[in-house]
């Protein structure tokens, strides 16, 4: 277990050195000052019966305590801390953490928009008497260009900013002022520096015109200064908002989880909390309940809705000897299960923890997005410098206005956060939504390779077939009737354990066909079995053995050729001497097979299948599916080797296996896909992990690189193309062609609408659905 | 050219390179991380406007962990992620987070937030 997991995982049952199983809870400890005050509550918690061991973290303000589970230990363990004379309360558990940041972020978009409201207030009036003729406040005498009273009005405007600027603005000042500790920029810095140089300026002009002789009266520029916050004030509450819709898949996921679990022991049903059910414990689920952890069905049968965890929307049916997926919903059977994974090792809480991590890696397009916020802020600056040099010395008169104005605009309309939030929101919402449908990317660069796919590689064997073979045929020699024949054929399978004869037996018994046990029963090994049932003397097996036993088998002959060429299995019935009819077995194609391949083909992908059976087998299988490609006859080693041959073709190679066999090819494809086992969801081989294993969600991770690409580019393009027409346009480009100045209002307004522009369209990825599977 | 231009020219100028100084000029060494008696390499990290410190100083091949305590509204900050080693963590505000993981090779890697606004260095030798 890696160290850092445990910081987020509060309760976390492992086994001890002994072999005995402890539970590991956290405690927050409030009231701390010294080491000793540590040493003194992990004393008293070592006395709680029960307890392993206990450390306290005086900087972390925490107690880990190991112990052995049994009973709710927590209020005991709490007791302990009181009685050394402190506090403790639960540590956070990673779904409050979560609910925490989302409180977090209720209360700073309450917060901004109380700020945006109060500037909004100043603004209105502020705008009113900078702007007097729309209103026809002109016509008065106050208002008269160049009179005292004027002067006045504006050094009111220039009072009444100043808590605009002081509150609603503060959060700017104290961002910037601490970036520029780190001797870095960001976007506070420039909001901060533009808003204080319109309101300085200003100020300096209404309180000693005298300075300016050339600029007296001309313009104060106050109102920018309580527009520029109120506006990009707004657009970050705005912001905060749509980020948090952004995790809202992951929310979800963490919020499947259950608290309780009914757990037997000493042979009686207790309830418990979940962090407390330890490896081995069996628990019961009723209908319509959560399973609670993963484990295996020990008894009763049920059938299970998985659709959260593996996006497979039909309830899947279990019975003993199943896993089960914790958070996974009972529709309306009962059973009891045992626990196999728990706390931070179950499906559900890998899950989790993959998406945010993938969540948190970046895509290789990213790099140079990044390289240019790097640079962004403090080139703004010089930017916004160098176009007031410029204004001052060549712009018209009154020359210091425009210098102004101009470089205000500059420093306000660069918008750093469009460009930094461009790719990571995109990726939020799309892996969020992969997750939705049981698809794990492992990063960033598995999303982006993925669009780039031209070639699909599907393994056969589990991928496009369920992997193990089933009953597909029965025929019958004119004197014998297929009911006879199968049931038969199933009575002296009864005994052997190969898995074909298992798949006869099963399927017999699908068909309503009753078996009973055979008298006698041997195996020839490589060629069938020579068995007594019903009394009569029978024979299975392929043709070799009945040929040896000297049985005609002409008439079945035809039949036999056929079903072989369809790439199933025929096998060769004999009663009493006599050639009485052929079972055929065949490792028979997912439902989903056929519309999944089609839907990939339609995506522009050439579909290529491997597999290790030979040309015929392979030929008949792709004729069923339409695949482009068969490479057939690969040895499971090979398959890496066949993969990079498709590479050396140029192409871009995905590969679908499943993560045990096929691993060397899935990391050898450019992007590999491993169907999911169970829960075992954390396949190292793979860049992504189909939870449902069927291969309609090959499709969908297909479709959500292609749309999660689609959108980032859309948000970097937009980022990109508003920064790079905007900045030139505030510094004034335009202005000696078509006499075109860019107000510092519209740049505010440009700025603050441009992010939340950027967090709106990744947001649109969330109402991305999966193509329904073609009928 | 009048007198003002020269000299709003020239100052001009030499704002645009105490600008350029400031922002990419050379920067400090960097605070060395301290070794713990359990052998870990241990740096506290403030989160507030920036990373305080943020250039951390570390010996490659010894674990190292960085204790994260973000203390600030801003939604900027509230994850890190390091890109280099595949690891990212939420910053719950006033909270101590820690990330463990061990540099193998020498070389600088640096984190940063959910943004990429705010940056910081691991230097690893």
């Amino acid at each position: 277990m890696n160290p850092s997991e445990t910081a987020t995982a509060p309760l976390q049952p492992s086994p001890t050195e002994d072999g005995d199983q402890t539970a590991t809870a956290r405690l927050s400890i409030e009231g701390m000052h010294c080491a000793s005050c540590a040493s003194r509550i992990e004393a008293e918690l070592a006395r709680v019966p029960g307890v392993v061991g206990a450390s306290v973290s005086l900087t972390a303000e925490e107690a880990t305590v190991r112990y052995a589970p049994g009973r709710d230990e927590l209020p005991s363990l709490e007791d302990a801390v009181a009685r050394a004379g402190y506090k403790a309360r639960p540590a956070a558990a990673p779904e409050d953490a979560l609910t925490r940041q989302e409180s977090d972020r209720r209360r700073e978009y309450r917060s901004l928009m109380r700020k945006f409201w109060f500037a909004a207030l100043i603004a209105v009036p502020v705008m009113v008497f900078s702007y007097p003729d729309p209103l026809g406040l002109d016509r008065w005498a106050a208002f008269e260009e160049g009179s005292d009273s004027l002067l006045w009005i504006w050094r009111a405007l220039g009072l009444a900013t100043i808590p605009v600027l002081a509150w609603s603005g503060s959060q700017f000042y104290s961002g910037a002022w601490l970036a520029l500790r780190h001797r870095q920029a960001n976007m506070h810095t420039l909001i901060a520096v533009g808003i204080s140089a319109a309101w300085l300026y200003s100020t300096v002009a209404v309180l000693w015109p005298e300075i300016f002789p050339e600029e007296r009266f001309t313009e104060v520029y106050y109102d920018v200064a309580a527009v520029v916050v109120a506006l990009v004030t707004l657009g970050l509450a705005l912001e905060v908002k749509a980020k948090g819709r952004s995790s809202e898949a992951i929310r979800e996921l963490v919020g499947l989880q259950t608290k309780r679990a009914r757990v037997v022991r000493d042979g009686t049903e207790v309830e418990i909390p979940i962090e407390e059910v330890v490896v081995g414990d069996v628990l019961t689920v009723r209908p319509g309940e959560k399973v609670p952890v993963d484990g295996v069905i020990v008894d009763g049968q049920s059938a299970l809705d998985e659709s959260m965890v593996t996006g497979e929307s039909l309830p899947v049916d279990k019975e003993p000897g199943d896993e089960v997926i914790g958070a996974t919903v009972n529709t309306t059977g009962a059973f009891r299960f045992t626990a196999t994974k728990v706390g931070a090792d179950t499906a559900l809480a890998s899950i989790v923890r993959m998406v945010q991590d993938a969540q948190a890696t970046k895509l290789p397009i990213q790099r140079v997005v990044d390289q240019v916020a790097g640079v962004f802020v403090p080139a703004v600056i010089i930017v916004a410098i160098a176009a007031f040099v410029v204004w001052f010395d060549l712009g018209p008169s009154p020359a210091l206005t425009y210098a102004v104005i101009v470089a205000v605009t500059v420093l306000i309309i660069a918008c750093p956060c469009a460009l930094g939030l461009a790719t990571p929101t995109s990726l939020t919402v799309g892996m969020g939504k992969g997750a939705e449908q049981g698809i794990l990317f492992r990063g960033g660069d598995a999303l982006q390779a993925g669009r780039q796919l031209d070639t699909l590689v599907l393994d056969k064997t589990g991928t496009i077939t369920h992997g193990k073979p089933a009953l597909t045929d029965v025929a019958a020699s004119p004197t014998f009737d297929e009911q006879d024949v199968l049931r038969l054929a199933a009575s002296v399978e009864r005994r052997s354990e190969h898995p074909l004869a298992q798949a006869i037996v099963a399927g017999a018994a699908e068909r309503g066909v009753a078996s009973a046990d055979p008298e006698s029963f041997v195996a020839v090994p490589g060629h069938g079995v020579e068995a007594r049932a019903e009394g009569r003397a029978v024979l299975l097996g392929n043709r070799k053995l009945l040929a040896d036993r000297g049985v005609d088998v002409a008439a079945l002959q035809e039949r036999a050729e056929t079903l072989a060429s369809e790439g199933k299995t025929p096998m060769y019935l004999a009663v009493e001497g006599r050639a009485a009819g052929l079972v055929a077995v065949a490792d028979t194609i997912k439902p989903d097979s056929v519309a999944a391949i089609a839907q990939l083909r339609e995506l522009g992908l050439e579909v290529a299948m491997i597999t290790g059976d030979n040309e015929r087998t392979a030929a008949a299988v792709a004729r069923q599916v339409g695949v482009d490609r068969v490479l057939a006859e690969v040895l499971p080693e090979d398959k890496a080797h066949e993969v990079q041959k498709l590479q050396l073709e140029g192409r871009r190679v995905g590969m679908v296996g499943d993560g045990i066999n096929d691993a060397p090819a899935l990391t050898q494809a450019d992007v590999g896909l491993a169907i999911g086992t169970g829960t075992d969801v954390a396949i190292e081989a793979s860049d992504v992990t189909l939870v449902g294993g069927s291969l309609q969600s090959v499709v969908s991770a297909i479709e959500i690189s292609q749309a999660t690409m689609r959108n980032v580019r859309q948000n970097l393009f937009g980022a990109f193309v508003y920064n790079t027409a905007g900045l030139p346009i505030a510094a004034g480009l335009l202005y000696p062609f078509f006499g075109v100045l860019l107000s510092p209002l519209i740049a505010a307004a440009a700025m603050a609408f441009s992010s939340v522009t950027v967090v709106s369209n990744a947001n649109r990825l969330r109402h991305w659905k999966p193509k329904e599977a073609l009928a | 050219m009048s007198i003002d231009q020269i000299a709003v020219t020239a100052a001009g100028l030499l704002a645009i390179a105490g600008v350029a100084w400031f922002f990419w000029g050379p920067r400090g060494e960097g605070v060395k991380a301290a070794l713990n008696s359990a052998g870990v390499q241990e740096a506290m990290i403030l989160v507030k406007g920036g990373y305080t410190p943020d250039t951390i100083v570390v010996e490659a091949g010894t674990p190292v962990r960085l204790s994260f305590r973000r203390e600030e509204t801003a939604a900027c900050s509230e994850r890190v992620l390091f890109p280099a080693f595949g690891r990212s963590a939420d910053l719950p505000e006033g909270e101590v987070v820690p990330i463990e993981l061990t540099p193998d090779a020498p070389g600088e890697y640096g984190f940063e937030c959910g943004m990429g606004m705010l940056h910081g260095k691991l230097v690893v030798r």
